[in-house]
């Protein structure tokens, strides 16, 4: 954008949409700012849902992103419970609900993602997805009184869950479609290690199955049906199988929303519309390819360098993707792209030990480095994979 | 500029002691640590950065 904006609509406040909404003003943007959330809520943090809040360590109030006093200081107007509606980018206009139409000079789309649900049972008591503060406090209402637990998904959400209510001192069974949890995000010699500390701390896993369907009983969940036929009683069900970017409302925009908002690598979806956070999906310049990350740190990255653009600075997004993950005792990091099928090497620490560094490569390029129990050891190592060298010279000299 | 850092909500990103490494360090448990709560001028910048990207929102500033 080469004029500065008089009016920036932002869509969605949470950590994406608050993060462009003060990143804006710190760049010095005085014009008017309108930020959009269907929550009712003051903008929180998702990540201790499943961990501190689930786990009743902290009041939900703790999540708060920002005090009541750094709101008044963004100056802007927070909608909340107000959604989105449709969006018209030739004469931008958003529509939000009971039929207002608001024109802005510059979007931000930062609607992030939805729970999938299983295809059906969803409307009975016990069943529950966790997403919202309103979900984790449904979900805890029902844990205090001490259900027993099944959780289909073992993603980072599911996983989390299924430590958290272990905790609890619930029984607990996590069912797991692939060999082990989150097989697809780690691959699988340290996805076993991460089912291995599940099951030592008592919770049932059932790998290499899915559900089925949802087993009813006046009204209630009362277990569910496996893939391979058996059944698994449970008073409560978390469904935990991923999500859908919030693109509903943006059906007939035009927009190309094949998996999320698809943005170039300047997180710009259209001439003055910008995407940020778990919903958008931009062209990571450095991989070369289309990516979309359900990360927290990206999603406050990214809607820095879209809020920096859209007033001129043209950044191209690059970030070395990072997430975290806390169960039981043990936090696991990790940088970069880990996946399945790359070339896993122990630079640090000893898994046996509870407590490692490895490297990911793919044919001699590091790709990710993975932390478990070793915040400070993994640093480093976030700048070879930044800047990566080839595996064999990462593993003689790169401990630090 | 006065900082604020909330250790109990610190989940170990190491993210402001990237932005900010005069003013930031981490424990061996990924905790972050302030080094400095009253940081000079010119490292207002990176502590900023650090507040805004700190995916746990456990660094406040405030104006002195
Ligand atoms: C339980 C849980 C635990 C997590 N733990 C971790 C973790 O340990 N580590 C990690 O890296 N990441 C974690 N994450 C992921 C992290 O929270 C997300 O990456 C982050 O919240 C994304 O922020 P966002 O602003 O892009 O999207 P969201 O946080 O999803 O915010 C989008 C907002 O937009 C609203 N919205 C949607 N549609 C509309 C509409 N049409 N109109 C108006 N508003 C709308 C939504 O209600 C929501 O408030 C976790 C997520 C969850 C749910
Ligand atoms: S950026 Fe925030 S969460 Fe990360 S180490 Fe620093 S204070 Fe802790």
């Amino acid at each position: 954008m080469t004029t500065t904006p008089r009016h920036v609509v932002i869509a969605g406040a949470s950590a994406a949409g608050l993060t462009a909404a003060e990143t804006l003003r710190r760049e010095g943007y005085n014009g008017h700012l309108t930020l959009i959330g269907d929550e009712p809520h003051l903008p929180y943090d998702r990540p201790p849902l499943s961990k501190q809040v689930l786990a009743g360590i902290w009041p939900p109030t703790r999540t708060a992103l920002r005090s009541p006093d750094d709101h008044t200081r963004l100056d802007a107007d927070l909608l909340l419970g107000r959604r989105a509606t449709a969006l018209h980018p030739s004469r931008r206009i958003i529509e939000v609900d009971y039929g207002e139409h608001i024109e802005y000079d510059a979007l931000i789309i930062a609607t992030g993602v939805t729970p999938r649900h299983l295809p059906q049972g969803h409307d009975l008591t016990g069943v529950h997805v966790l997403r919202t503060l309103d979900d984790a406090h449904r979900l805890r209402t029902h844990l205090l009184q001490r259900p027993r637990l099944a959780v289909v998904g073992a993603g980072f959400t599911g996983a989390e869950v299924a430590a958290t209510a272990c905790g609890l001192g619930l029984d607990v069974t996590l069912i797991c479609r692939g060999p082990a949890p989150l097989a697809e995000r780690l691959g699988g010699d340290i996805a076993h290690l991460v089912g291995q500390l599940h099951t030592d701390h008592g919770v049932r896993l059932r790998t290499g199955v899915g559900a089925t369907s949802l087993v009813a009983s006046h009204g209630r969940v009362a277990g569910l049906t496996l893939t391979d036929g058996t059944l698994v009683e449970a008073d409560a069900v978390v469904v935990a199988i991923g999500s859908t970017p919030a693109t509903d409302w943006l059906r007939t925009s035009g927009l190309d929303i094949t998996d999320g908002v698809a943005c170039d690598a300047y997180c710009q979806a259209a001439p003055g519309i910008y995407a940020a956070g778990d919903v958008a999906r931009w062209h990571h310049p450095q991989l070369d390819a289309p990516i979309r990350l359900e990360h927290r740190t990206n999603a406050t990255d990214q809607a820095i360098t879209a809020a920096r653009n859209l007033l001129g600075a043209h950044e191209p997004y690059a970030p070395v993707p990072y997430f975290w993950t806390d169960q039981y005792d043990t936090k696991i990091q990790a940088h970069g792209i880990c996946t399945p099928g790359a070339q896993i090497t122990v630079v640090h620490g000893d898994p046996a030990q509870r407590s490692f560094v490895a490297l990911y490569s793919h044919d001699g390029r590091v790709t990710g480095a993975l932390g478990w129990n070793s915040p400070r050891e993994l640093r480093p190592y976030r700048e070879l994979v930044a800047h990566p060298t080839p595996s064999e010279h990462a593993t003689a000299t790169g401990g630090p | 500029m006065r900082v604020t850092l909330d250790q109990d909500k610190c989940c170990g990103a190491g993210t402001c002691v990237l932005s900010a490494p005069d003013v930031f360090d981490q424990d061996d448990d990924g905790i972050a640590i302030l080094l400095d709560p009253t940081p000079p001028a010119h490292l207002a910048a990176g502590v900023r950065d650090a507040a805004t990207r700190c995916p746990a929102a456990a660094i406040r500033l405030e104006a002195e």
